[in-house]
């Protein structure tokens, strides 16, 4: 249980949830595959801030009061990016529902007319 | 101080990998799975993971956070958001990018893998163990790894409290738009 092992697990969730999110073609998958790679990338930062001390830090380490900072800003990152991510799916899955409403379908092809 | 010894390291190891496995497979089933409802399942399985990966990160208050907003909320958003367009009975059809998509990823995983392995990071505890922090301060480290919730509140209302109120102000603006979005007109 290393730093290396935490960002192996984030990598390999952020690429299966890349690799939803660009080959599905119904938007509700779209979607929670997109909360898979919000996922990995919450992992990945929570564990920079867990293990990595920064440079400036390690230049200056008589600054006791920088320690708290270095060591939860990943943490303080993670609850705004939960945050984001809880606004993020209500207005997608608002979007969908109205989508749904207007031609019966949730399938991102049915909703391309900007690419006409 | 951060929880040393072999048979707790030992311990924590079988712990992360079950959890890794486990989120790994059911991030996989998400994907592969053709009936909607299951995969949804399936992603509450993977917050779950990830949530006992934050107690292995010893971020306890994260984790509460996550089973709170992913497993409470999100899913069950989802979860509505798949009964309420239950009659599109085709399940979820993969468009023609699914090899070139398929090969990218696993390039992009693997390379994510080998700068995570090559990389050498200055970690906290070969910093500790190097003697680079005084003594006062590896105390106040073990101090707040001992309870962190009491400093995140500090962090969010004195550094980062600008971020803190434009965060409250996405929301509002979130829930205005989202109940705008599906009223019946």
């Amino acid at each position: 249980m290393s730093l290396e092992n935490f960002l192996i697990v984030a990598a390999i969730i952020f690429a299966i949830g890349l690799y939803g999110a660009m080959t599905k073609n119904n938007a509700i998958t779209v979607l929670m595959c997109i909360e898979l790679m919000f996922n990995g990338v919450n992992i990945s930062a929570v564990a920079m801030s867990r293990y990595i001390v920064p440079a400036s830090v390690l230049e200056n380490p008589q600054a006791a009061d920088e320690v708290v900072r270095f060591l939860l800003t990943g943490q303080v990152f993670t609850v705004f990016i939960i945050t984001v991510a809880a606004a993020e799916v209500a207005l997608g899955l608002a979007i969908v529902l109205s989508i749904f409403r207007q031609r019966g379908s949730i399938f991102v092809s049915d909703a391309a007319e900007l690419n006409k | 101080m951060l929880g040393q010894g072999t048979e707790a390291s030992l311990l924590a190891n079988i712990i992360f990998w079950t959890i890794a496995v486990s989120s790994i497979i059911a991030a996989l089933a998400v994907v592969i799975l053709k009936d909607l409802f299951r995969a949804a399942l399936f992603l509450i399985v993977s917050f779950l993971g990830v949530a006992g990966m934050f107690v292995l990160l010893r971020a306890e208050f994260l984790a509460v956070v996550q089973v709170l907003v992913y497993v409470g909320a999100i899913s069950v958003l989802i979860i509505f958001a798949i009964l309420m367009t239950q009659d599109v009975e085709e399940g979820s059809p993969s468009n023609k990018f699914r090899l070139p998509m398929a090969i990218f990823s696993v390039l992009f995983a693997a390379l994510a893998i080998y700068v995570a392995v090559t990389t050498n990071w200055n970690t906290l505890e070969a910093a500790i163990a190097a003697g680079t922090f005084t003594a006062d301060t590896t105390a106040r480290i073990g101090e707040v790894y001992s309870n962190t919730i009491p400093w995140i509140g500090r962090l969010l209302l004195r550094d980062f409290v600008l971020a803190f109120e434009v965060a409250s102000v996405v929301l509002l603006a979130a829930l205005i738009g989202a109940l705008a979005l599906i009223r019946e007109r």
